[in-house]
């Protein structure tokens, strides 16, 4: 195969990559501050691509301007969700957490082949078969527009935990759970604040990833496990290491696709997950915590 | 939360037994009280109740959470079934292979989570990757002729064959169940052990059972290896009763969910909360099933939803699990708060 190929496979792979890191930041909020293992997290990102399918067909939407109102409905969800049933459970042993959020995973999966069937949906833009090309690399540009609202989300997301008071009360919950309560910390809400940020996060991934995958109520537990592997790669707790982990495991699936076979391509993404776990479990990008 | 049987037994042997006893007489006869469809359905029960049992004995008794279990399962399924089909070798013999391959599949993921200083949440993403990867592998492997699935064939034989374990569902419900009684036992024995004491100082607190000479790392590989090669069994089973095998469903993370599920809502780390939680579990199921088919809704996903409600509304009202719930109401455990 010329080298093309491979550039072109690898840019594609990149691009996807980052719309699952955007998936992935989510998770790494919830799951660094909160620390719940949030398993159903690929499904509330089937809740926002079902969203977007609806907002598309209906009102003919771009799905880059729906981001926005998708990712505030979503953040009410998210927010609901950790203010009703999680946060009651934030102190109990973690399968005891992990059965509350499988069923609550079982729900939704259900809930949407319920109303939609088990069909598969699309969005499909003007701008679907439109690409770029830049010497001999060719840019599809669904897939580029999707990359590039996920950078900017990320930034923001960024920005927000760097720059702001709420953001850095937040950090401190994640830092020390004791030690926020004890500064006056209203953890509960900023938990629910957290999961509410979470949720847009994968909120926003998901309208994004409607330009570049179909939807069916199946996928939710696909892209639960993904953004595990993406999470614990890129190193839980660092927003650039979710990021980073996204490209690589995006990367590294469009390359498997191409030399070996499609259906293969998430064997890789669990054996690189299997060796970042045996040689550096703080993850890559990720700091050593005792 | 030390073993509530042995408490309940220390104090009051003989109502246990007598209970035990009960029970037991009450499934040596129900397969002939019944329709073949219902033991079926006690069939997936114990079945749910033995893996149930075999994982509890690496998460209830020692603390480490394993959420990866299918791949022992699958492992035990596909080495009894390809020795059957490719070389005529019998399930019994099978079962040989299978349970070392298993305990070592475990040992290699506990040896390198364990080494590493991969726990908790780390430890049970590990275990996933280990079983999807499996998965994935085996769906690509011509072997066991991949995705398109390992049959087994199927006769019509006037007479059960133990042997070979070719025969009718009472035949199955009867290995199954004894089985379930074994793993029951011997998940009695090893709690009251050395071993089982040291696994749950290691559940407890594992720095202060290090701390107190206990050799986490040793043990810790004891639970892993002996869940993984208990688990194998019942995928031999699996294989021989359903007679198919497809890595998409024995690999699948959903197995290892079904069989975590029942010792969690019946109570983790007691020896009766795997056997209530499969009951209450594939009770719901089938009550379910019936309902539906009785209100005529054909809707799918639709039990699916009450069932996920459920399994929220039994976490929500009892997060320790029925059993211990239970004991308390009864007044067989007054020392649980």
């Amino acid at each position: 195969m010329p080298f093309d190929v491979y550039l072109n496979v690898a840019v594609a792979g990149i691009l996807t990559g980052l719309v699952y890191g955007l998936m992935a930041l989510g998770l790494s909020v919830i799951f660094g501050v909160v620390r719940v293992v949030n398993f159903a997290h690929g499904e509330m990102m089937s809740i926002a691509m079902y969203l977007a399918v609806v907002l598309f067909s209906t009102l003919h939407l771009d799905p880059l301007i729906m981001l926005i109102p998708i990712a505030a409905v979503m953040f009410v969800l998210g927010y609901a969700l950790q203010a009703g049933l999680i946060n009651p459970f934030i102190n109990r042993p973690e399968h005891t957490q992990f059965l509350l959020v499988v069923a609550l995973a079982i729900i939704i999966v259900n809930v949407l082949l319920i109303i939609f069937g088990p069909d598969a949906h699309t969005v499909q833009t003007s701008y679907a078969y439109d690409s770029f090309q830049i010497g001999p690399v060719i840019i599809d540009a669904s897939k580029l527009y999707a990359a590039a609202a996920a950078v900017v989300v990320a930034l923001l997301l960024f920005g927000f935990f760097r720059f702001t008071l709420l953001g850095k009360a937040v950090r401190a919950c994640a830092d020390n759970y004791t030690g926020a309560l004890v500064v006056g910390l209203n953890v509960h809400r900023l938990y629910a604040l957290t999961f509410g940020i979470g949720a847009a996060c994968v909120g926003a991934a998901g309208v994004m990833m409607t330009l570049i995958v179909d939807v069916t109520p199946m996928i939710g537990p696909v892209y639960t496990l993904l953004a595990f592997v993406i999470v614990i790669t890129g190193g839980l707790g660092s927003m650039a290491g979710a990021l980073v982990g996204g490209l690589l495991i995006g990367l590294t699936e469009a390359l498997a696709g191409l030399l070996f076979t499609p259906s293969a391509k998430s064997m890789f993404a669990f054996g690189i997950l299997v060796l970042v776990l045996l040689f550096r479990p703080q993850g890559i990008l990720g700091r050593r915590v005792a | 939360m030390a073993s509530l049987f042995a408490r309940i037994a220390d104090d009051t042997p003989r109502r246990v037994w007598i209970l035990l006893v009960a029970l037991l007489a009450a499934f040596i006869v129900a397969p002939w009280l019944i329709n073949d469809y219902l033991v079926t359905v006690l069939i997936v029960i114990l079945y749910l109740a033995y893996t149930g049992q075999a994982w509890n004995i690496m998460m209830g008794f020692a603390g480490q959470l394993s959420l990866g279990h299918a791949i022992y399962a699958g492992l035990g399924g596909y080495i009894a079934a390809v020795l059957f089909t490719r070389y005529g070798i019998g399930p019994w013999i099978g079962l040989l292979a299978a349970m070392p391959v298993a305990a070592f599949c475990g040992a290699i993921i506990g040896f390198l989570a364990f080494r590493f200083g991969v726990a908790g949440v780390y430890f049970a993403i590990l275990t996933i990757a280990f079983a999807e990867f499996t998965r994935i592998g085996f769906d690509h492997l011509d072997f066991v002729h991949a995705s398109s699935g390992l049959f087994l064939p199927v006769k019509q034989l006037s007479h059960n064959d133990l042997w070979l374990l070719r025969g009718s569902p009472r035949m199955f419900y009867y290995v199954i169940l004894a089985a379930t009684v074994v793993a029951f036992v011997l998940c009695r024995v090893l709690l009251n052990s050395r071993m089982g004491y040291f696994w749950l100082a290691i559940r407890e607190d594992e720095r202060a059972a290090s701390a107190a000479g206990v050799p986490t790392f040793r043990y810790k590989m004891y639970a892993v290896m002996i869940s993984a090669a208990v688990t194998s069994f019942a995928g031999v089973f699996y294989a021989f009763f359903y007679n198919n095998l497809f890595p998409e469903q024995v690999f699948n993370i959903s197995r290892s969910i079904e069989m975590i599920l029942g010792p969690i809502i019946g109570g983790i780390g007691t020896l009766f909360g795997p056997i209530i939680g499969a009951f209450v579990l594939t009770g719901l199921a089938e009550t379910l099933n019936a309902a539906m088919a009785a209100l005529g809704i054909d809707l799918p996903g639709a039990k699916q939803v009450l069932y996920g409600v459920c399994l929220l509304v039994v976490i929500v009202a009892l997060p320790e699990g029925i059993l211990p719930w239970l004991s308390r109401r009864l007044g067989l455990d007054e020392s649980a708060s």
